[in-house]
């Protein structure tokens, strides 16, 4: 016999009204590591106990790489148009709008040119909150153009990856942003001027496809998710059972395709040392 | 340190030295004499043994377990500036091979090598110094990058041969070096080659062709190794050391032979006997063999290199 019997069955609280922490406060890492904000943000946005590295966007890598956070945005208006007249469960200038809403940002790119430790550099950075990091023709020009601008003044190029894929709303004009953006890396090849890829998770689908592996070093952070096909396609196609670090950066540098893998601590030493070297300039202290 | 059976006698010296000194730390003797004079006769034994080491003696040498491997002469040279790069962007990151961009002196330099471990794991790790044709596409892929941006390539050789596996064959390992050796006979900056331990065959050319090529004193580059030979020719293994003289395979004969450019002396006892004095000599070589090729524009150093290798080979006309 119990010593208290419970009336009603099951939790009650509706979910609105469920006592929780305000939102920003903590952190949770996949492996249960609760980290306080302030100290995610000094250690670079990576869980100092288990070195999960937190997703983040254009605003905290521009910080990262940037002298004193401060640099130049390039063209920082373009936007989408709807040459399909798309339409899914909603209509594609709504999605993008509520999305700009959501965000705060115009698309799923932004290009910055800045000094880091103290040399030019030209940072195209993904955010993967605004639809995904889909690459449609907004973040195909805004490269096409910030590679542009690294040929004219012969700044090394820097593009963060962090993306689904190609947009589907914007379906073959997407896909044709693979070859707008190679031909500007070939142009850059041609001018022998250094271009870095920094492959982030997620980085996948069409990205993989052009600019994101075609880097003089293409890079990484430990655990990214590297991959063309989504594991879940390759699974559900090949029948095989995948192995754990399948598509991870670890996988991808064991399989030939990273230079390194950098804890983002180090990011930005690691990216001018390259450039140093690779310029035959004086390694910066 | 370990010692080879026909180093025994400077072992043995050492040992009696080691005793003497102890013996006057731990009594207050004065021993001082006595240990000038045991380390006098150490040091004639040394001169005495490594002057006239055989084929076989120096092929040992080569593979000293205390022997500098690749990696250990980039991280003297370059310090904190190497940069390791990875990854022959389309199968595997293949450890038997290494590389990545150093600064040596004021100049950047693409390094690359094969490397072995230095312990059951490593060297498991490390293919015993046997690369893959990931190895090699590897070298190329960082030698085409070190020429997109105009810088020299140093390379160091240190092989028992490519490694002779069913995937290698599959993924095509006689291509990767044959890709290898063409491209590099035609490379528009410096290639300045360095045998540093085992030259074998072509797996050792596929990043060996260059042009400063030049061998330390006592490594060795052959087509075959000397057990190899011995087991082709001789039918067992047992004769290594008349395979290794016959093969002519230490740096003198290579010099001769006009294969390499110049020998690399190593300090009394080997390039393990005093790491420091190697890296500095090494240093020096390759720098001054820098200044002297960077004179050339690429088209006069491509032509000379080519023409050096059209030359090689004797014949009856």
């Amino acid at each position: 016999m119990a010593w208290f019997k419970r009336t009603k069955k099951g939790i009650q609280t509706a979910t609105e009204d469920k006592k929780d922490v305000p939102k920003g406060l903590w952190y949770k890492s996949p492996t249960g590591k609760i980290v306080d904000a302030e100290e995610l943000a000094r250690n670079f946005y990576v869980s100092p106990e288990d070195g999960y590295h937190v997703r983040i966007g254009s605003k905290e890598y521009f910080e990262i790489l940037f002298d004193d956070n401060k640099f130049k945005e390039l063209d920082a208006n373009l936007t989408s148009k709807d040459p399909l007249k798309f339409e899914d469960k909603k209509k594609y200038p709504d999605r993008i709008q509520e999305a700009q809403k959501k965000t705060g940002l115009k698309d799923a790119i932004r290009v910055g040119v800045g000094k880091s430790k103290g040399k030019d550099l030209v940072v195209a950075c993904m955010d993967f909150s605004f639809v995904g990091g889909s690459m449609g023709s907004v973040v195909g020009e805004k490269i096409a153009r910030a590679a542009k601008y690294s040929l004219d003044n012969r700044i090394p190029l820097m593009i963060i990856s962090k993306s689904g894929g190609a947009r589907m709303q914007e379906a073959v004009l997407s896909l044709m942003q693979l070859a707008k953006t190679s031909v500007m890396i070939a142009q850059l090849a041609e001018e022998k001027i250094p271009y870095i890829s920094l492959c982030t998770d997620p980085t996948t689908g069409g990205t993989t496809a052009s600019y994101a592996m075609l880097g003089d070093i293409n890079i990484s952070e430990p655990g990214a998710l590297i991959g063309f096909a989504g594991p879940r396609v390759v699974k559900d196609t090949t029948g095989k059972d995948l192995p754990d670090d399948f598509q991870t950066a670890e996988f991808l540098k064991e399989h030939g395709f990273l230079d390194f893998i950098t804890h983002r601590r180090d990011l930005k030493d690691k990216v001018n040392l390259y450039l140093d070297l690779i310029q035959n300039h004086q390694v910066r202290a | 340190m370990e010692y080879l059976e026909f180093e025994k006698p400077i072992q043995a010296l050492q040992e009696e030295f080691n005793k003497a000194c102890k013996i006057g730390t731990d009594n207050d003797v004065d021993v001082s004499e006595t240990c000038q004079q045991i380390e006098k006769k150490l040091k004639e034994k040394k001169k005495e043994i490594y002057k006239n080491l055989t084929a076989w003696q120096r092929v040992q040498l080569s593979r000293h377990p205390n022997r500098p491997y690749t990696l250990d002469y980039i991280q003297a040279l370059c310090g904190d500036t190497f940069l390791e790069l990875h990854g022959d962007r389309t199968v595997a990151d293949d450890k038997a091979m290494v590389g990545g961009l150093g600064k040596i002196g004021e100049q950047s330099f693409m390094v690359i090598g094969q490397q072995k471990g230095t312990n059951t794991k490593t060297r498991q790790y490390r293919n015993f110094g046997m690369a893959n044709p990931e190895g090699y596409r590897k070298a190329l892929r960082l030698m085409k990058s070190a020429e997109k941006f105009n810088l020299p390539v140093v390379t160091f050789i240190d092989t028992p041969g490519a490694y002779p596996g069913l995937e290698a064959e599959e993924r095509g390992q006689g291509e990767a070096i044959a890709r290898n050796i063409l491209e590099m006979t035609r490379l528009q900056v410096p290639v300045i080659v360095v045998v540093i331990g085992e030259g074998a065959s072509g797996g050792a050319l596929g990043i060996g062709v260059g042009d400063k090529v030049m061998m330390l004193e006592n490594s060795w580059y052959s087509v075959i190794s000397p057990e190899n030979c011995s087991s082709i020719l001789w039918r067992s293994w047992d004769h290594k050391e008349q395979a290794a003289e016959a093969l002519k395979l230490t740096a003198k004969d290579a010099k001769r032979l006009k294969v390499i450019d110049s020998i690399i002396k190593e300090p009394l006892g080997g390039a393990h006997a005093d790491r420091v004095e190697m890296v500095k000599t090494l240093k020096k070589i390759i720098l001054e063999s820098y200044a002297e090729l960077k004179e050339l524009s690429p088209k006069d150093l491509v032509k000379s290199r080519m023409d050096k290798y059209l030359a090689m080979g004797t014949y009856k006309d």
